[in-house]
């Protein structure tokens, strides 16, 4: 049983027909790596997982929620995905502490107290928990990425996306934010990422996924997929980014 | 029937004259402030009807001089039967002209609140009016304070069209002086005076709030 199924996805902006068709089934605990060329189309399948982009056609089903051609209970399927952003867009009136609260007792009706409890939790989960206080623009860029994951996963998503979270970083901070969702992983959290990363790709996803022109061109375990890919396309994309051995 | 003016006659009266415009500036401001919020939510609402009588009544208001709105208002009033005092007349066409100005600068402030807010509020399942109420207008306020205290200026300054259809306010207060004193150089330079003590405060204040959220930013 597939946490988050993807049938016959279609998908346009105006004229231009961005996904051609995308079948994807993710398990409950799977760390799924969406790579591909810009234009490729993977940032947009992943942000029809939470309804951020219309379908035109298609099902999308998340743990039992779904959309039928892009039809359905938009926010009650938005309570089981978490979505994490390149640019953090955290909320800059809030503070961390209140940026995670704020889903939980305005979405889920919690009392502050149970919220307050919550958050310090997921604070200290991406080790921050003396940052409650602090505005966004007092964080570091990865300081302020790592409250954004503690933001998500305060709703208990069954499922966390991340588009590109690491590439608005300073080199030097993407490690931290990497290893935050790699434990996360490890805990068991299902997650699809659409990544530049590619060694962390290989080294933490178990299912990698290649978008070339609107398809999932090629997928497969990403060990395998990497070391063999199958179609000229994915070995020349392989070669332009450089994963290092 | 002659009556000597001395210089504080003159000063006093348009003391007089001056709180009037003061009022009158208060009442448009904050009555067309709230008009001006039900327009901009209607302005931004889904509802397509909302949006579309929003735009109109910006539109009309932006479109056509004040001075019209005011004669309309006053005379179109009166021809309906409807007996409107000049103080009324004043009131109701600077908070409708005010209403419009502030409708269309706040939406302006709604929508200079980046699109990723609307994307991450959304991601956490925010009904729209929840994005609204936490996330985008506490933010679009913080952009709206400087142009609000900004435009504030204009509505002082507009006040001085009342005096057409009659309103006892600085302006009206000063032609009459000038009238009677045959002194209109000295009247209408203590009434330019008397605008600008209005009004030199309220700009200088809009521009300390700019620098203070440009640096908040």
């Amino acid at each position: 049983m597939s946490l988050v199924k993807i049938a016959g996805l279609h998908k346009h902006f105006g004229s231009n027909h961005v996904l051609k068709g995308i079948d994807l089934d993710v398990a409950q605990g799977d760390v799924v790596a969406l790579i591909g060329r810009s234009g490729s189309g993977k940032s947009t399948l992943l942000r029809t997982i939470n309804g951020l982009e219309t379908i035109d056609k298609g099902e999308l089903r998340v743990d039992g929620t779904a959309l039928h051609d892009g039809k359905g209970d938009l926010r009650a399927l938005r309570q089981k995905v978490g979505m994490v952003f390149q640019q953090f867009n955290l909320f800059p009136h809030l503070t961390a502490g209140q940026n995670v609260m704020l889903a939980p007792t305005v979405v889920k009706g919690m009392s502050k107290r149970d919220a307050e409890d919550i958050a310090k939790e997921m604070l200290l989960k991406v080790g921050l928990a003396e940052k409650f206080d602090s505005f966004p623009d007092q964080l570091s860029g990865g300081q302020q990425q790592r409250v954004a994951i503690a933001r998500a996963l305060a709703m208990q998503p069954k499922v966390l996306l991340c588009d590109e979270i690491t590439s608005a970083l300073d080199p030097e901070l993407v490690n931290e934010v990497l290893a935050v969702v790699r434990q996360l992983a490890t805990e068991g959290m299902t997650l699809i990422m659409v990544t530049h990363e590619m060694r962390f790709a290989r080294d933490v996803g178990n299912k990698l996924i290649f978008m070339h022109h609107g398809r999932i061109h090629e997928s497969g375990d990403p060990r395998t997929v990497f070391a063999n890919p199958q179609t000229p396309e994915l070995a020349n994309f392989v070669g332009s980014v450089t994963v290092a051995a | 029937m002659f009556v000597q003016f001395s210089t504080w006659d003159i000063v006093r009266n348009l003391l007089e004259g001056g709180k009037w415009t003061l009022a009158l500036s208060l009442i448009a401001f904050i009555l067309g402030g709230g008009v001006g919020l039900a327009i901009l939510f209607a302005r931004i609402a889904r509802n397509r009807l909302l949006q579309a009588f929003a735009k109109t009544y910006i539109e009309v208001f932006q479109g056509t001089p004040l001075l019209m709105q005011l004669f309309i208002v006053f005379f179109g009033l009166s021809l309906v039967g409807v007996d409107v005092s000049p103080w009324l007349a004043a009131a109701l066409g600077l908070t409708l002209f005010t209403s419009a100005y502030l409708a269309e600068i706040w939406r302006g402030c709604v929508e200079a609140v980046p699109k990723g807010q609307w994307e991450a509020s959304s991601s956490l399942a925010l009904s729209y009016a929840q994005q609204m109420r936490h996330v985008i207008l506490p933010q679009a306020l913080r952009i709206a304070v400087a142009p609000t205290v900004g435009f504030s200026v204009q509505v002082v300054k507009g006040t001085a069209v009342t005096s057409i259809i009659g309103f006892a306010e600085l302006t009206k207060t000063g032609s009459m002086l000038a009238n009677a004193t045959f002194q209109p150089f000295l009247v209408f330079g203590l009434v330019a005076a008397g605008y600008f003590a209005l009004c030199y405060p309220l700009s200088l204040y809009a521009k300390s709030l700019e620098r203070k959220f440009h640096v908040a930013r």
